[in-house]
């Protein structure tokens, strides 16, 4: 599987780390919801198909990327930095 | 008459002789043979014993789908089992021996087998050593006693027990096109793609690139096909964005259009030129993919079907072409399809007599009787080979009328001399790398064979591979699979036979009519796993072992599915087929590890090492990390080694290198609030020149990792963690400020290695410390607990805080790492006055456990702060990472597990990992209530101490309890107490 990092160039995927699922949303760090941290930390979709997910470049830049894959066919579907997708939150 | 060498043709060179042995006995061939070839050609026709029958065995095939013909390589002690004489390349001083055979290829013991064949059939193991039900031997003890005689009895060649001398080496490359076979379909798109200007490569897992142009005898461009590919070849090696790569076998399709492929690059060398490795392992990065690997011949199944010089008549064509080899004098055909009948023009041009035709089909075309009338052959149709004579060669065939609408048998058998028989039941297009790509093979009615798909993604497939069997149209298809419509596609003359054969698989008469030639699975076989209830294709294949020896059915896979079919009432495409997986062919381990083998781990060495190493430390390595256990004195055991460092170290001063502890510098206006939010305590509120103990839980709520963060300035932390958890920490901090929280203003570095630090503990640790720093002060006022100064040691400005994990006035030295020697060996000089020593991991581990401090054998990823007893550290005014989660239901109570201190009451030595239990068991140990995480001798309290995690630990203290350690065999009274078991005030490290 080749992962095409935006600041490296494609690279060879034993370059990078999977670091879980990238649908989820964490709760605001004040957040008391105990089921919103309950599904952050535990609930996955776990999609055969088209897949939402993050890696870490480890053996690169070391960016986090989110990541569409179908895991069925394992085809990388598209590659952001994962930092652009986020909502802007400012600090408290 | 025996297979014989002709008096002329074939494409090797006559002009030189190259000398070999078979079984120890010398035999002789020419540059261009392969052993199958030169054997053939010396009158060998006996090449192996079967698998589970030891029936006599001779070549099938002419190449990577020959089943029977497997010999072992010796190459000095090493031997290799299991290469296929027909893709092994003969060269001066090769030895190669038979398998499967006792005491010889000729006399053999084990074809007994044959006479007990009832009791062998498909699941043979399971039946036949199913024990009795009570008893010794019962269920599978039985099994297991005979299983070690049938592993010896069973199976192919043996592999050796000898180091592998040979080298290998690894390759990536990239290409734009990856043309997999060099028929003229290969050669085409190749030769369309690089006028294209593509990079690229054209792997042939033979030695000679061209495939069935070299044996074939069709013209192209008015040429014959040969020549024609000759010139192909040599223009492309020629042209500089074409690799070409021969003896290659690609043997891997995966993601992403990555390909594993294993070239052969000295196998066939006497002696191969300095630097080059035998094989060389391939992975290539394909834009696009072409398949021409071409179609194999198909068997048929009929009684009698594996004797020697009953071969594949397109492997006859290829041995006589090719080779300049006479199989046989007297040659017989059998088939259920047209390209036979070409196959017995080509025999009967390179000098063979083609006694019959036996033809399963009432109606044959006219372009085939006329090939067959002038080979002069008597054509039998409507007709069926029903069984063969001879003992290691063919003698005869028995020949019977065939209804090809019913499938019956009758008539008298008719007796036709012959020396040779050549078989042909259709083609099937290699379509393995398709399928290991992901592709869903589909049946053709037509050809009888599966199909690959028509849409594909990353490959694009050409010639017989497609099911396409005209030679013009195979060309076509190679332009267009290499990208071109330019280029015309040549004239060709070619049989213009349609190979497309009658649904005949199976010729069903009394006898063993073979499948699996490799497996030895027969016909019955197949019905009788039909029979006991084996219905599925994939249940079908395990419980036969049908397709799963090492050639993985290439020759046997469609004829087991339609024997399977016809026992179910089904059609082939309703029974399915299974889907191939690599390896395509075998792949040598050695190839696979290449430079890899023995100790391949980085190290990593701290700036002191050597130091360490010339002053007599024994090393412990921890994850990468080397570091000294002990500095021991000569004649001392480890104990007394580091209960004199210990005892050292508390009355006076010890030293310490903690350069592996992992060091992060966390910079940036937001660096303190990022703090805030990864450790459970506050870290905003610590001055610039402090450092503070901090703790850092998972996202689930669970321990993560501790340590000191020191504030260097406003907004620089330099933040160290334990030395096993440094990856990890910063992968998990990584995670937050670039996935969580980028808008965060803070930036992380690892600075593990430009760091070198000294840990220098006792009581006099103070006066070590003002004896050799020189622009600071370190007494109490200007160095308090936990504070931070700069100054020099001996010329290295050194960075110095006060904290303890010994429980000692402690302080850490840090320096850049390049003067991590220097100051190291100027400190040990301050350190002589007062009898300091160099401390080792047991006493740094002996001095924690007293002290009760928890590192990686209690923070084991289950633990919580409250279990370890920080709950003082978990901030009630601010939420952190872990803060929501570490208070659920199961995480609290009780009942947790909770650090305690275990004391030996027998004076005995304690383990790390022993249960801990109420009640002692010996016989049968249960009920534990907790276990040792760390265990010791300490010299403080003249006792064998550890601590441990036990079930509600905090209320037990006092209880006594039981160690039970049942692998080491160490049962014994233990108490539980607090985990603090020396100076439980703190006084010493505040004093
Ligand atoms: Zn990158």
């Amino acid at each position: 599987m080749i992962i095409k990092c935006p600041w490296c160039g494609p690279r060879d995927s034993s370059e990078f780390v999977y670091q879980g699922e990238g649908g989820r949303t964490r709760p605001d760090q004040s957040s008391t919801d105990q089921s919103a941290w309950n599904a952050y930390v535990y609930d996955r979709v776990n999609t055969a198909g088209d897949h939402d997910e993050i890696w870490q470049h480890s053996g690169g830049c070391r960016s986090h990327l989110k990541i569409i894959r179908n895991t069925v066919t394992h085809k990388v579907l598209s590659v952001v930095f994962a930092c652009d997708t986020q909502d802007q939150e400012k600090p408290a | 008459m025996s297979p014989r060498r002709a008096a002329s043709g074939g494409l090797i060179d006559r002009s030189r002789t190259i000398r070999f042995t078979f079984d120890g006995q010398e035999f002789t061939g020419h540059p261009g043979d392969t052993v199958a070839s030169a054997l053939l050609a010396n009158g060998v026709s006996l090449f192996g014993r079967s698998f589970k029958y030891h029936r006599p065995r001779g070549i099938l095939a002419a190449g990577v789908d020959e089943p029977n013909a497997l010999v072992t390589v010796l190459r000095g002690e090493a031997r290799e089992p299991n290469i296929q004489a027909t893709m092994l390349e003969i060269h001066d001083g090769l030895k190669v021996v038979s398998q499967n055979r006792f005491p010889s290829l000729g006399l053999d013991v084990g074809a007994l087998n044959q006479l007990a064949s009832k009791l062998l059939g498909a699941g043979f193991y399971y039946k036949t050593f199913m024990g009795p039900v009570i008893g010794p031997l019962k269920g599978t003890r039985f099994w297991m006693f005979c299983e070690h005689l049938i592993r010896r009895a069973a199976g192919l060649g043996k592999a050796g027990l000898a180091p592998d001398p040979s080298r290998y080496e690894r390759m990536n490359a990239f290409c734009d096109v990856l043309v997999v076979g060099s028929g003229p379909a290969g050669l085409m798109a190749a030769k369309a793609a690089a006028e294209n200007g593509a990079r690229v490569i054209l792997a042939e897992q033979s030695a000679r690139l061209g495939g069935s142009a070299n044996w074939s005898e069709d013209t192209i461009d008015a040429m014959p096909a040969r020549d024609w590919a000759a010139g192909v070849v040599a223009d492309l090696t020629t042209t500089s964005n074409v690799t070409m790569l021969p003896r290659t076998s690609v043997w891997g399709y995966y993601d992403g259009n990555t390909i594993a492929a294993l070239e052969r690059v000295t196998d066939h060398k006497t002696s191969p030129r300095i630097g080059e490795p035998r094989q060389r392992h391939w992975t290539i990065r394909a834009g696009k993919v072409v398949l021409a690997t071409g179609a194999f011949e198909r068997p048929l199944v009929f009684p009698g079907n594996d004797r020697p010089c009953v071969m594949l008549a397109s492997a006859a064509e290829r041995f006589a072409v090719e080779y300049g080899i006479l199989p046989g004098e007297k040659v017989a055909i059998f088939t259920n399809n047209d390209s036979a009948y070409r196959s017995a023009m080509t025999m009967q041009e390179a000098g063979c007599r083609i006694v019959a035709i036996v033809d399963v089909r009432t109606d044959i075309s006219p372009a085939a009787r006329a090939i067959a009338v002038r080979t002069g052959a008597e054509i039998l149709t409507s007709r069926a080979v029903t069984s063969t004579e001879g003992g290691k060669k063919l003698h005869c065939i028995k020949v019977q009328d065939y209804d090809i609408r019913s499938g019956a048998v009758s008539g008298d058998a008719r007796s036709i001399d012959a020396d040779c028989l050549l078989v042909s039941g259709g083609w099937s297009p290699v379509i393995n790398l398709a399928s290991q790509a992901g592709a869903r093979a589909e049946w053709s009615e037509r050809v009888q064979a599966f199909l690959p798909p028509k849409d594909a993604d990353g490959w694009v497939g050409a010639g017989a591979f497609n099911g396409t069997f005209s030679l013009e149209a195979a060309l076509a298809e190679g332009l267009a699979a290499g990208g071109a419509s330019a280029i015309d596609v040549p004239a060709v003359v070619d049989a213009a036979l349609d190979i497309a054969p009658a649904p005949v698989f199976e010729i069903e008469a009394k006898g063993k009519a073979f499948v699996d030639f490799q497996h030895d699975v027969t016909a019955d076989d197949v019905r009788l796993a039909h029979r006991e209830g084996f219905q599925s294709v994939e249940h079908l294949k395990r419980y036969t072992t049908l397709g799963m020896a090492t050639d993985q059915g290439k020759t046997s896979n469609v004829a087991g599915l339609a024997i399977m079919a016809n026992a179910l009432g089904k059609q082939i495409p309703e029974v399915g087929t299974t889907r191939f997986r690599p390896p395509f062919a075998p792949v040598t381990i050695g190839a696979l590890a290449a430079e890899r083998f023995g100790e391949i781990r980085p190290e990593r060495l701290t700036p002191m090492h050597d130091w360490h190493v010339a002053h007599g430390a024994t090393f412990y390595s921890a994850g990468l990390w080397h570091r000294p256990m002990i500095y021991g004195l000569p004649g001392e055991t480890v104990e007394q080694a580091y209960v004199r460092e210990v005892k050292t170290t508390r009355e006076a001063a010890g030293i310490a290198d903690v350069s592996t502890l992992g060091k992060i510098m966390v910079q940036g206006p937001d660096a303190a609030y990022f703090l805030d939010r990864v450790y459970t305590n506050t870290f905003s509120t610590l001055p610039v020149g402090k450092a503070r103990y901090g703790l850092m839980l998972r996202e689930d709520g669970l321990v993560l990792d501790d340590g000191t963060t020191w504030r260097l300035g406003r907004h620089d932390f330099l933040m160290t963690t334990t030395t096993a958890n440094a990856g990890k920490v910063m992968q998990h901090l990584e995670f937050l400020l670039d996935v969580i929280w980028p808008e965060l203003k803070v930036t992380l570095t690892s600075v593990t290695d430009q760091w070198a630090g000294a840990s220098i503990a006792g009581p006099r640790s103070r006066e070590v410390l003002a004896a050799c720093v020189s622009g600071t002060a370190v007494d109490n006022e200007t160095l308090p607990f936990m504070g931070i100064v700069y100054g020099e040691v001996d010329g290295a400005p050194v960075m110095i805080c006060r904290l303890s994990f010994s429980g000692e006035l402690a302080y850490e030295v840090y320096s850049g790492a390049g003067h991590g020697t220097h100051l190291w060996q100027a400190l040990i000089e301050a350190g002589k006055p007062f009898g300091m020593v160099a401390y080792g991991l047991e006493a740094l581990g002996t001095m924690r456990i007293e002290k009760g401090h928890v590192t990686g054998a209690e923070i084991d990823g289950r633990v919580t702060a409250r279990d370890l007893h920080l709950d003082w550290m978990l901030s009630k005014k601010k939420p952190f990472v872990g803060s929501m989660m570490m208070d659920r239901e199961g995480l609290v109570g009780p009942d947790r597990l909770q650090l305690v201190g275990i004391m030996s009451l027998d004076n005995l030595p304690l383990n790390g990992g022993a249960h801990i239990v109420e009640e002692l068991d010996r016989e049968n140990p249960h009920d534990s209530i907790g276990h040792m995480t760390a265990a010791c001798y300490s010299p403080m309290l003249g006792r064998h101490i550890g601590l441990a995690l036990v079930k509600a630990g905090k209320s037990r203290h006092g209880q006594r309890v039981f160690t039970s350690d049942p692998l080491r065999k160490r049962f014994g009274p233990v108490e539980i107490v607090s985990h603090h078991f020396y100076d439980p005030e703190g006084k010493r490290m505040h004093g």
